[in-house]
């Protein structure tokens, strides 16, 4: 794989996590990662649109009139994320229930609309299609960690085969409520972050405003 | 031509648009017949595991060949055949003001605002041609969505064979336990109406009468409180009740 590309793709991952670093795509971070096998359909999901929208939006960029460039990737995308919807809905119903509305929801995914407009509309169609796989992985990789210890610590499971036995099961583990919520994700993914950018220093921002000692002259 | 021209814009916006909803009915063609068997498939699957007879590495198709499906009409209780009972849809007609009635709030206890006039209901025979299994299906308003089941009752239309919903958007660990194995291992051999009459299922915090009523769900009141009354909906006179009294009668 050439430099350029191996960039593109591997960039997202780590570096410039649509998730971490660029807190988009958060909604449906928290919607689908309460059992493991439904989040790895929604990063398949996800990481096919995101390519190929790039792909096809990359390929028309040159055509698209540029007061109407918005509308019109939306119509691709939201083509796209129909297709995609039937196609679960036709092959994988069971998981298809399960992801209801969070499949078409992928349409207002802002990871899918950045990509398009930051990349995809300046950049070939190849590279763009290998950013949408990149920015599509990069999301998957959250997922899949918040979706691994939000299904671990909350149904004692985890693509639903048991790990550790429930009490409500006869087994010994409590499971924790709070975990099967959407608000755990906040929390997992805010350590997440934590931890990234304890790793990685250059990704902390710059404070906006400057806390300072107040003098008991100036309170009086 | 100018790319910033009205004209060319308007062009563009018709080609991109011909192409994307080609592109979306094709998808939407070739798939549904696809779509559709997942659904009937799923709708059987759900019917023949309330009652326990989809056995291991039986296909759904096999094992409902066991069942029979009928239409009731709702309020007289007698087998209605205007309707083709495999291919009616209960829950489409529930929608359709033609072929539903409206319920008006006091008597609306399971808050699903109309119900069908026509309601199906899934017979499982014994040898000899008398009834074994009778399976209905029920749906009321839980916490956050409407829950869709069955209930199974036995022949003579009174003692619980299982109870299991097939869709709802209940929390999960909470009011989503009513899908634990667990908890519908307490449904069979329950029974539905009280020595008075009255439709006697309930799920209760304590103190259970062991006849008639189960342990509610944990952390989730509203729900079971929702479970409680849709199956008394469904148990009462607006529900199978006429339907079951000729089960009872031997009329099935």
């Amino acid at each position: 794989m050439a430099d350029p590309a191996k960039k593109v793709v591997l960039d997202p991952l780590v570096n410039n996590n649509p998730i971490t670093l660029q807190v988009l795509g958060i909604c449906s971070a928290l919607a689908v990662t309460s059992s493991l096998g439904v989040a790895l359909i929604m990063c398949l999901a996800l990481t096919s649109v995101t390519a190929f929208s790039n792909l096809f939006i990359s390929m028309i960029r040159n055509q698209i009139p540029n007061s109407i460039r918005i509308i019109a990737q939306m119509a691709i995308i939201a083509s796209l994320v129909i297709v995609v919807d039937q196609i679960l809905k036709a092959y994988a119903y069971e998981v298809s229930k399960q992801l209801s509305v969070f499949v078409g929801l992928i349409i207002t995914n802002c990871i899918v609309m950045g990509r398009a407009e930051a990349f995809a509309m300046k950049e070939a169609p190849g590279a763009s299609f290998l950013d949408g796989i990149g920015n599509g992985l990069g999301y998957s990789i959250i997922l899949i960690a918040v979706g691994v210890v939000r299904e671990l610590f909350g149904s004692g499971s985890l693509m639903g085969i048991e790990i550790m036995p429930l009490v409500s099961n006869g087994g010994w583990y409590q499971p924790m409520g709070l975990m099967l919520l959407p608000p755990s994700a906040f929390f997992i993914i805010g350590l997440l972050i934590w931890a990234q950018r304890t790793w990685k220093k250059d990704q902390v921002e710059d404070r906006e405003y400057q806390i300072h000692q107040v003098h008991r002259a100036e309170v009086l | 031509m100018n790319k910033d021209s009205t004209l060319y814009t308007i062009l563009a916006a018709a080609v991109l648009c011909l192409v994307c909803s080609v592109v979306v009915s094709t998808a939407a063609v070739k798939l549904r017949p696809l779509q559709e068997a997942n659904k009937v498939e799923d709708k059987k699957r759900n019917i023949l595991q309330v009652v326990g007879l989809l056995q291991e590495g039986q296909s759904v198709e096999e094992a409902f060949k066991q069942v029979e499906a009928r239409v009731v009409n709702i309020r007289s209780g007698e087998y209605d055949s205007s309707v083709d009972p495999v291919s009616y849809e209960q829950r489409d007609a529930a929608s359709d003001p033609a072929q539903s009635i409206a319920l008006d709030k006091a008597e609306d206890i399971a808050a699903i605002g109309a119900q069908a006039k026509l309601a199906s209901v899934y017979l499982v025979r014994n040898d000899d041609g008398s009834l074994k299994y009778v399976i209905l299906p029920v749906h009321g308003y839980g916490l956050w969505s409407t829950l869709y089941g069955f209930l199974a009752l036995e022949g003579d239309g009174n003692t619980v064979v299982g109870l299991s919903f097939y869709d709802h958007a209940e929390t999960p660990g909470l009011g989503g336990e009513v899908d634990n194995p667990r908890w519908k291992a307490q449904w069979p051999g329950k029974i539905a109406y009280t020595e008075a009459g009255e439709a006697g299922l309930a799920l209760v915090k304590s103190g259970a009468d062991p006849k008639h009523h189960v342990d509610a769900l944990g952390g989730a009141t509203l729900t079971s409180n929702g479970v409680t009354n849709l199956l008394k909906f469904w148990l009462g006179d607006m529900g199978f009740r006429p339907y079951l009294q000729r089960v009872q009668a031997g009329q099935g």
